[in-house]
């Protein structure tokens, strides 16, 4: 039997209750439940986690460094620094705001 | 554990036509700023290339490194012992897979990593073709070879590949348990009967200079340290971390009451260095070149092991396939 190349999958962490799943490495199994399996068993041999999320990575869809300027620019504090606190100058006799 | 060929073959040969120069200086100019270089930006050909040599070497040294070890396991000599180093060979297995994982994001697949080991093709750290010949040597490889594989992974979590550095990181938390595990083994043998301190003694014997030889030729004799230091992929040259090495290692083989086997070691007040008499490069060269003690042995195992391993990965694949035959005649 020849073998098949199994699919890639991303893997997510969320370390406790109140923190966000986050990104920490890749690993490939045979189907969804065998890559929640070797996510446990590669990522989480000190207790690194409470809940793990694998994603297939082909279903990620990722914007391309290329376009960063086109896409992300537009919103930087250098280009918008009016949607940013430090902006507006409040005396300080008004106290904290 | 390590990686260490890195510095004894030519730069990776790239083919192709001319690199862009704007994109090229844009990329440098990236690197000297300290920003990190993440999968999907520009990089020069030779940049990749030689990451995904670097990074798969290291994976296959986290592979064969776990041959040596395993020699032990079943023969631990006690059930705590037998947990703490069947713990530390998995996590050279993780440490594995978390480099082949980071090598992909390089457009190199998996199959291709492990087809280049298996084929004899690859290297991996020729500190993995010594023999452990006592159970004193698994507390040697804890401490003296993982301790120098740590100097070596500190700077290379700065490393100024992204998905290279996040996985060095996770790999540094774990080596720091595989050193101390090692040392409080040399530690028992050293305070143990004169049989037991004359195993530790010995197993220092043999690990020393193996050890003090994994960080790579001397700079003088090093191909291609320059150009990975301008890349930020190496961040100290293979002399600077073994120093390194030294200086921490010596105090801690006088504290276990054990002599390092090098009659020319001493002191130097001036520097505040502990400096080595002179390291047989002949020796390293032989090893690297496939003719140490257990190269052979290595890869043939590794090849057995793998061809042993083929009905499990049939199996899942059997398995894989009827819960999707499952779900979908459920769903019809």
């Amino acid at each position: 039997m020849t073998e098949k190349l199994w699919p890639l999958y991303e893997v997510f962490l969320r370390p406790r209750n109140g923190l966000a799943h986050k990104h920490v490495g890749s690993l490939h199994a045979a189907d969804d439940e065998m890559a929640l399996q070797n996510a446990r068993d590669v990522y989480t041999r000190r207790g690194e986690a409470i809940s793990i999320w694998v994603v297939p990575s082909k279903a990620i869809i990722a914007s391309a460094p290329n376009e960063r300027e086109a896409l992300l620019e537009p919103s930087t504090e250098e280009r918008k620094p009016y949607r940013h606190p430090t902006f507006y100058d409040i005396p300080d006799e008004v106290g904290h705001m | 554990m390590y990686t260490q060929a890195l510095s004894t073959e030519r730069p990776a040969a790239v083919s192709g036509p001319a690199e862009d120069p704007a994109l090229l200086a844009r990329f440098q100019a990236r690197i000297d700023a300290e920003e990190r270089i993440e999968p999907m930006d520009w990089m020069p050909r030779a940049y990749r290339q030689t990451l995904i040599r670097q990074i798969s070497q290291h994976a296959h040294s986290e592979i064969i490194g776990m041959q040596p070890e395993g020699n032990w396991l079943t023969r631990a000599p006690t059930l705590k012992r037998k947990l703490q180093l069947a713990a530390k060979i998995q996590d050279e297995a993780g440490h594995g897979l978390y480099l082949y994982s980071a090598a992909e994001t390089l457009g190199v697949s998996r199959e291709e990593l492990v087809g280049q080991l298996l084929s004899g093709k690859a290297k991996y750290s020729s500190i993995f073709n010594y023999p452990t010949l006592t159970w004193a040597d698994i507390g040697a490889i804890g401490w003296l070879v993982d301790g120098a594989a740590i100097m070596n992974q500190i700077p290379l979590c700065r490393c100024s590949y992204g998905p290279y550095a996040r996985a060095m990181i996770l790999i540094c938390k774990e080596e720091s348990f595989h050193q101390r595990q090692g040392y409080e083994i040399m530690m028992t043998l050293a305070r143990g009967t004169p049989r037991q301190r004359a195993m530790a003694q010995d197993a220092l014997n043999r690990w020393w200079w193996p050890s003090v030889m994994m960080f790579g030729p001397s700079d003088k004799d090093s191909i291609h340290s320059d150009q990975a230091m301008r890349w930020k992929i190496k961040r100290f040259t293979n002399d600077e971390l073994r120093q390194k090495f030294v200086d921490a290692t010596v105090p801690q083989a006088q504290y276990l009451g054990l002599s390092v086997p090098d009659p020319d070691l001493r002191f130097d007040a001036a520097s505040q260095h502990w400096l080595t008499g002179p390291i047989d490069w002949d020796e390293f060269w032989r090893v690297v070149k496939g003719d140490g003690p257990c190269n052979k042995q290595r890869l043939e195992l590794r090849r057995t092991v793998h061809a042993d391993g083929a009905w499990v990965r049939e199996a899942a694949e059997a398995f894989a396939e009827k819960r999707r035959a499952r779900r979908q005649a459920k769903a019809a």
